[in-house]
């Protein structure tokens, strides 16, 4: 077994056609490995110090968010927790001090849980995957980019260098909750993030996305009903219900389904709530899960 | 199966150099304690979930049993060990003594790794932040309480 220290992109392609595998924190990959979800790769190519993959880009139409970005990062940078918060109030929940400082969001993406917790908010913002290989490089989005626990439609030769998000019209916010047992080290029962623009009181424009509820991170279809409504108990619920209904959740250690399924619905609300209320321009802090008292408390 | 084929890297550590042949699948932790002979640096779960391996990677905290070792090279890596100076504890160290934070003293390196990097990136945090600070960090001894006053404590000594 090998491991190489890249500092360049190019190296890292090179590498990965060769058949490396990428590693940023290792906080997915090493610790899998040894709870026998999988082996270590023969061939590492270690990508935390390439300094391109860690830069945040605020360009004219979208944002580029480096894959090697870490949580500590989202979860503080000035541009992401004002403009993609709800991006934000999932970096904050993630793992604990340690876990954050090295973990990245192209590792929490490309590792393809269905209980990772930014891919709901990256979703809701109409986020794409940036691949690149060695011959190109495309944008794809979230949805055809996971394939089910653990699995992308990225091929073996291609890196994620980035997530790219447009950016947002005025009057808009986002929000990502989730139902936990305790607040460091936890993976989500389920989650739910809501991006929110308003037109005056109005809704204008409503998306949804669940986390650990189906064997990827999905939206929330129907909503249509609650656009031009404003975001009151009628429009909440509405939310509530549709998540509930269109959610696929298993029982496992941490839950039954029919506990999940209600809960969901919960989330949802809270979700589309505290984007609305960041949209209409009140300042919530991140995570909304300690603002506003979601989840496990102290 | 990984075969086995030492990497020469050469590690970090406290200030030290140590060069080591080591296999690229070894974590940092187990490095430490059985090459290095640094066993200040605890194994508790070896699975992130503890915070007993707590070390410091360019002064953050991160899990030193989910890391591994080659990952470190160029980098610096400060253990429990690297906290005193040759005669004197450090003020977190004393602190932790004296308001009986230290019961079995498992969790008590990881602790101090993760205080550590909380007061030096910020040396007036509050109640909330030292909790957040220490929350990748379990204790089935003293039920925190005493850990928090040291620190608290910590952070008075270092602004006064």
């Amino acid at each position: 077994m090998t491991m190489t220290i890249a500092t360049t992109i190019d190296e890292i392609l090179s590498g990965l056609s060769q058949g490396a595998r990428p590693i940023a924190g290792g906080t997915d990959l090493v610790v899998g490995s040894r709870q026998g979800k999988g082996t270590l790769p023969e061939h590492l190519i270690a990508i935390d110090r390439v300094s391109e993959l860690a830069h945040i880009e605020v360009g004219a139409e979208t944002t580029r968010i480096g894959s090697g970005v870490t949580h500590a990062t989202l979860m503080t940078d000035p541009t992401i927790v004002a403009s993609f918060t709800g991006v934000s109030d999932a970096a904050a929940l993630v793992g604990s001090p340690a876990t954050r400082n090295v973990g990245t969001i192209g590792g929490n993406v490309m590792n393809g849980s269905p209980a990772m917790d930014t891919g709901a908010p990256l979703v809701v913002l109409g986020a794409q995957a940036e691949l690149a290989s060695t011959s190109a490089t495309r944008l794809v989005d979230l949805d055809e980019l996971w394939v089910g626990p653990g699995r992308t439609s990225a091929a073996d030769d291609e890196l994620c260098t980035a997530l790219v998000i447009p950016n947002r019209p005025e009057s808009s916010g986002s929000a990502y909750v989730r139902l936990e047992y305790r607040r460091a080290m936890e993976i989500a029962i389920v989650g739910a993030a809501a991006a929110v623009t308003l037109d005056g009181d109005a809704i204008s424009s409503v998306r949804v996305a669940l986390t650990a509820v189906a064997p990827t991170i999905i939206s929330v279809g129907g909503l249509d009903a609650v656009v031009g409504q404003p975001a009151d108990e009628a429009a909440l619920a509405a939310v509530s219900e549709a998540s509930s209904e269109q959610a696929a959740p298993i029982s496992d250690l941490r839950a039954s389904d029919r506990y999940r399924r209600h809960m969901i619905g919960v989330m949802a609300r809270r979700a589309v709530e505290a984007a609305a209320r960041r949209a209409s321009g009140e300042t919530i802090s991140v995570p909304v899960n300690r603002a506003l008292g979601v989840g496990a408390q102290s | 199966m990984s075969t086995s084929n030492p990497q020469a890297v050469t590690l970090n550590v406290n200030g030290v150099p140590y060069p080591v042949a080591i296999d690229t699948s070894r974590t940092l932790s187990t490095v430490l304690r059985n090459e290095l002979g640094l066993t200040g640096t605890k194994e508790g779960c070896d699975d992130c979930e503890c915070g007993a391996c707590m070390v410091l990677l360019d002064g953050r905290p991160i899990n030193s049993c989910s890391y591994l070792a080659v990952q470190t090279q160029g980098r610096e890596v400060t253990t429990v060990e690297g906290l005193a100076s040759q005669d004197d504890l450090a003020p977190l160290q004393r602190n932790i003594l004296a308001a009986g934070g230290v019961q079995c003293g498992f969790c008590t390196p990881g602790m101090l790794m993760s205080a550590t990097a909380l007061l030096d990136e910020n040396p007036t945090p509050t109640e909330e932040e030292i909790r957040i600070g220490l929350s990748g960090n379990l204790c089935r001894c003293t039920g925190y309480a005493r850990i928090l006053d040291s620190v608290i404590q910590t952070s008075v000594e270092i602004n006064s």
